[in-house]
């Protein structure tokens, strides 16, 4: 089934609260809203005729300038071998949004990743904590405005640069030059 | 049996060493377990540089999986944060004398990985470094010649001589010279 | 160094978990993350009260190194040694998942020669990364000779690949819109006097290890995974096809040249014990390389003659700010996806990998009740799992 039918499959259940496919930006997506994430998605995978098994992808993109978090689905069906994208927006500041692992146990470890490294809260989550960065870091580091600690347990996070105190050769050629220079313009 | 002299930097290394110093170091140097400690890409080339080609056993050298019986720890792979901490204490468990290679650019300075928010810039913000071995990752010949330097190091060490004057002027060479080994 | 570090206790991270699992009389190990059998760095915390362990949960990101993030701040082009660091041994997949992404983004069309020398490469890939999982699974269940044999015939490959693009493990050898270096003179012929060679060691491994009735009694029926199980926890790859799933990217959604080969797609029967099993993992990988090697004759016998390899790239890459492309593509480990969002700039503004060996580490939990913990280490190893595939 191509995306534009299986919109129209969602458009038929859900009504209005199924919008337009997103124009195609080279994958068409379709926006929906955070609330019946989980409603929609039983659906797409106990319909018999769209049958989606399989959670391929969850990531996160975030949008400072829209004020937004987009979440973003990847669902794919291995008995009808067709693919579908959903995107759910979440406020920045609080952005929540209920768990798909009693539907699919992909999304298991999908979401603590997203948890650690963007602070997307997932409601219902069985185990909701860090999983990539240590378990007291402080902090979501793949968003745009994280800024890095001066040191995490006593190890200092910058190197200092080992070409300090150097100069260059032709830099030192330079140097010297300008100063022989204007040492002659001092004695003329 | 005197050796050459080596200049390095301000000090010397007089190789004086006794009979029975050469041999203590000839049976240390050619059996120098070393810990299995491949974090990343570094480690499969240090899987390949114990492998059939470029043979490491054929100088003594045998992977170990535990500190407690390796002297030496390389240091092979990208260092992160929540892996220093295990690093150090691997470190801690190892009985003296122990030595450190780093091996690879990641282990050395952090290497491609300058604007990682993860990753320890260096592993000799925890551990001394005896040997560093550059490369990304550093071929099996060249992480083999880390290896000879660390038994050039061994070798300069000294048990019955004059360990007493290690850090000490050596005026008969000049004013800057002090011994290093 | 001043002063020495405080040095953590061994429960300081577990101090959140221990609060959830009721351990009562039995041990809390831990397995790794320094460890000889884990597949890199992974940790493992054990609860047991001997030999039976009744849960393994897997502990990753020792080898987080913020690759997505780097990918904020990179060029399209200059993204593809990063790259090659998401899965080091299979490290032309990696590069070939990155350039499909960035080619669909900028629909770019990448020149024939390019794209059989990508194949040449990638099926050369697939074979040394198969090579040491093998070795490796044989290592860890016990039979530690047969890993310097793979070791051996990994050395070949690395010559091999050494001689097109001048690295050995992390080559950096795919650009956007072709290859970086064409195929050297009479690369032909070497190759095929090591497909020669080495299919024959394919059939004495087949002798020594895949049929030896020690291995067979150690992985027959060792956490056999039913297909629904494996396509809810999205497991990919040869992981996948051992539970019979019958799902090879190459086939189902082709890309590259791959429809002019003619290949099989082997898949888990259940020989020696249950369907989905670990030794069907394992079969399923000794039979990929064999297949490999047909693909790689054909693609030597098809490639044109002419000299394109790379496609029209301008040299400063932009893209429409906002636009995303999906790409998939058959790794050695399963079906690595990359999703890309382009950002104002030369750099994207999100780049997320999607591997196979992250989905896998979940179902590790759910596999490992009532197991022995020798048989936790030969179910890693069958899963194969790297570590920067799961932490990136």
């Amino acid at each position: 089934m191509t995306f534009e039918e299986i919109q129209q499959r969602l458009a038929a259940k859900f009504g209005e609260r199924i919008g337009a496919l997103a124009p195609a930006n080279k994958d068409a997506s379709l926006v929906v809203p955070p609330g019946d994430v989980v409603e929609i998605c039983r659906f797409l995978k106990d319909d018999p005729d769209l049958a989606f098994d399989c959670l391929m992808n969850l990531s996160s993109v975030d949008w400072p300038k829209k004020n937004q978090i987009e979440v973003v689905y990847h669902l794919w069906s291995y008995a009808k071998q067709h693919a579908f994208i959903l995107k759910a927006q979440l406020d920045r500041a609080k952005p929540e949004i209920a768990s798909l692992e009693p539907v699919w146990k992909a999304a298991d470890w999908l979401e603590r990743e997203q948890y650690d490294l963007m602070g997307i809260q997932f409601q219902g989550h069985p185990d909701l904590r860090r999983i990539m960065m240590p378990d007291d870091w402080v902090g979501h580091p793949l968003r745009k405005d994280y800024a890095e600690q001066t040191q995490w347990h006593n190890i200092t996070t910058t190197r200092e640069n080992s070409l300090e105190g150097y100069v260059r050769l032709d830099e030192l050629k330079k140097k010297a030059a300008e100063a022989a220079a204007a040492k002659k313009e001092v004695l003329q | 049996m005197a050796k050459d002299y080596q200049q390095d930097f301000g000090s010397i290394i007089t190789s004086k060493t006794s009979f029975i110093d050469e041999i203590i170091n000839l049976a240390r140097k050619s059996s120098i377990f070393y810990l299995l400690f491949g974090l990343a890409c570094c480690g499969i080339e240090l899987m390949q540089t114990g492998g059939p080609r470029a043979d490491i056993d054929r100088f003594g050298s045998v992977p170990r999986a535990t500190p407690r019986q390796s002297d030496l720890m390389i240091v092979a792979g990208t260092l992160t944060y929540k892996m220093a901490e295990r690093c150090r204490l691997l470190y801690e468990q190892m009985a003296e004398p122990k030595y450190v290679i780093s091996m690879g650019s990641c282990a050395s300075c952090g290497g491609l990985f300058q604007y990682a928010y993860s990753v320890c810039k260096g592993v000799d913000k925890l551990i001394p470094v005896d040997i560093y071995v550059p490369g990304c990752p550093p071929r099996p010949e060249a992480l083999t010649e880390g290896l000879m330097r660390v038994q050039d190091k061994i070798v300069r060490e000294r048990w019955f001589t004059a360990r007493q004057r290690i850090g000490q002027a050596e005026p008969s060479l000049g004013v800057d010279y002090k011994v290093l080994a | 160094m001043s002063k020495p570090l405080e040095l953590p206790t061994m429960d300081m991270e577990n101090k959140e978990v221990l609060r959830r699992i009721e351990v009562g009389g039995d041990m809390l190990l831990n397995m790794g993350p320094q460890h000889p059998s884990t597949h890199g760095v992974i940790n493992f915390l054990v609860q047991t009260d001997g030999e039976v362990m009744k849960r393994a949960i897997p502990e990753v990101g020792y080898l987080h190194r913020s690759i997505e993030k780097i990918g904020e701040r990179c060029t399209y082009n200059g993204f593809m040694p990063y790259t090659d660091r998401v899965d080091y041994i299979a490290a032309m997949f990696a590069n070939q998942g990155w350039a499909i992404a960035v080619e669909k983004l900028l629909g770019l069309s990448v020149p024939k020669r390019a794209e059989y020398c990508r194949v040449i490469a990638c099926e050369l890939n697939r074979i040394s990364s198969h090579l040491i999982s093998v070795g490796t699974m044989a290592m860890d269940v016990g039979a530690v000779t047969p890993f310097p044999y793979a070791l051996r015939e990994r050395e070949f490959i690395n010559d091999l690949l050494e001689e097109l693009c001048g690295a050995r493990l992390t080559y950096n050898y795919l650009r956007i819109g072709g290859v970086a270096f064409d195929l050297p003179s009479g690369y032909a012929d070497k190759v095929s006097t090591f497909l020669d060679h080495f299919e024959k060691i394919l059939d004495e491994f087949n002798r020594l290890i895949t049929y030896n009735e020690i291995f067979i009694k150690r992985l027959g029926h060792l956490a056999p995974i039913p297909a629904q199980m494996a396509i809810d926890y999205c497991l990919v790859g040869p992981n996948l096809r051992a539970s019979g799933v019958n799902f090879d990217v190459r086939k189902q959604l082709p890309y590259s040249v791959y429809p002019e080969f003619q290949f099989d797609v082997p898949l888990g029967k259940g020989e020696v014990g249950t369907p989905g099993d670990s030794w069907d993992r394992f079969w399923c990988r000794v039979e990929e390389m064999r297949q490999s090697c047909r693909i790689l004759r054909q693609a030597l016998a098809q490639i044109p003659n002419d000299t394109q390899i790379m496609a029209k790239v301008p040299r400063k890459i932009k893209a429409p700010e906002g636009q995303e492309a999906y790409s998939r593509i058959e790794s050695a480990r399963g079906d690595m996806q990359y999703y890309v969002v382009a950002g104002p700039g030369e750099n994207a503004h999100r780049v997320k990998i999607r591997t196979g060996s992250f989905t896998a580490m979940g179902i590790i939990d759910s596999l490992s009740r009532g197991l022995m913990i020798a048989d936790l280490v030969a179910l890693i190893a069958s899963l194969d799992v790297v570590a920067p595939e799961i932490d990136r």
